[in-house]
């Protein structure tokens, strides 16, 4: 996503998508789609027609494509917000371990994740900052 | 009159609401976790608060992005538990209380802060989970609950310096209400946890243990915690912790430390409990 306002300084945390105005004013129309997977009547109209019922809300094409392809990352690109794709997530059957390996960019394995957490969980040495990860 | 007798810092992680739905407490990797929190169930039991007050976050659930409320009271007499895509959690229904509901909303909002208040409000994990910890799986709630809702999904977050201050105004507002009841503060949500992008599964420990540490004797030194700080070293949805401040906010100055249990991992992230008392 393309940020048009002023640079943040948490805009140096990798792997993180800060839901902030600008955020929130783009991914608005998708968050509002998750949102609706609350209940069980839409999500049977989702589960019958993925597509057509994604047509109900004024989402961009490309909001769409990453909903319709599970591109979780995507979707947080695209303003979309962790608690509102995570329904989606819900909608297949995935727990938040299975999204948060899939989020990993780097083709970590469920298995992998899992171990990662068991572990004592991603570190947060060599995560602090970009400048800090490309060292 | 009411009286605060204890603070209670959770996270309110929902793998804990379903470990506890399906039974899975003896499972191995379930067993610590349920075993490290034995102690908290035991010391409610001896408590018994009448009111629980529960600081907790709502998750797409009773909110969206329709309407944004930094700060929001539920005054209902009933609240049910919210359909989160899997369906209601199979839990008894929370039970109000609004006339005290109501006094500290009037008292909040006369002391500046401007509550939004809510008669229909679902309750999701953020809520339930909290009370499962403590209690289990009883026939019904054995306490009173008023819903302390507060956004942290949407940046800007409320302040933990606001956080803070809030708390002590609600400590105001419990011990101007006229009724004999005894009351216990919840802070729930943390700890150190990133749920999205690249970096999900952050989990820092030195962080958390220091904030534990703090919360009990330097809590003025965590109001000064910046946004960007919680979500660089605690991780993007580790700035839940704001909601532990509003519960140290309303006990004393001085807090006796009564347990404390930490766990990693829970589901994606590290897990703490502590339980606070007012020093006599």
């Amino acid at each position: 996503m393309s940020i048009s306002r002023e640079p943040r300084d948490y805009d140096d945390i990798p792997g993180t998508y800060v839901f902030d105005g600008e955020h929130s004013r783009k991914g608005y129309h998708l968050n509002m789609f998750c949102m609706s997977l609350n209940k069980a009547e839409n999500r049977d109209k989702f589960r019958q027609d993925e597509a057509a019922y994604l047509q109900q809300f004024p989402m961009t094409e490309e909001q769409r494509q990453a909903v319709l392809e599970r591109d979780w990352l995507g979707m947080l690109r695209l303003g979309g917000n962790i608690y509102y794709t995570f329904k989606i997530a819900i909608f297949d059957g995935l727990s938040m371990q299975q999204a948060g390996a899939a989020m990993s960019g780097n083709g970590m394995t469920l298995e992998e994740f899992q171990q990662m957490m068991l572990d004592g969980g991603r570190p947060i040495k060599g995560n602090r900052s970009k400048a800090d990860k490309s060292k | 009159m009411a009286k605060i007798i204890a603070g209670v810092g959770t996270a309110h992680v929902p793998a804990i609401g379903a470990a506890v739905d399906h039974g899975k407490q003896n499972e191995p990797y379930w067993q610590p976790f349920f075993e490290g929190i034995a102690p908290a169930r035991e010391w409610i039991k001896d408590i018994k608060p009448d009111v629980c007050i529960i600081v907790y976050n709502d998750h797409a659930s009773a909110f969206s992005l329709e309407n944004i409320s930094t700060f929001s009271i539920g005054v209902a007499p009933e609240f049910q538990p919210a359909d989160e895509g899997y369906g209601p959690r199979k839990v008894p229904p929370v039970k109000g209380n609004s006339e005290f509901a109501w006094h500290i909303a009037e008292s909040l909002i006369l002391d500046e802060f401007d509550m939004t208040i809510c008669n229909e409000m679902p309750v999701d994990h953020g809520l339930t989970v909290p009370l499962s910890i403590m209690y289990d799986q009883p026939e019904a709630w054995p306490c009173e609950v008023i819903p302390f809702c507060v956004n942290v999904i949407q940046y800007p977050q409320p302040t933990a310096n606001r956080c803070y201050q809030l708390g002590k105004a609600l400590r105001k507002a419990i011990d101007s209400y006229d009724k004999d009841i005894t009351v216990a503060v919840f802070g729930t949500g943390g700890m150190s946890h990133q749920l999205q992008g690249e970096r999900a599964g952050l989990v820092n420990k030195e962080f958390d243990i220091d904030f534990l540490d703090k919360l009990v004797s330097a809590p003025e030194a965590l109001t000064s915690v910046s946004h960007t700080k919680f979500l660089r070293e605690s991780g993007s949805e580790g700035i839940e912790l704001i909601m532990w401040l509003i519960m140290r906010g309303a006990m004393d100055a001085e807090v006796e430390e009564k347990y404390r249990f930490y766990h990693i991992p829970v589901s994606n992230t590290a897990y703490g409990l502590t339980i606070l008392e007012n020093k006599v």
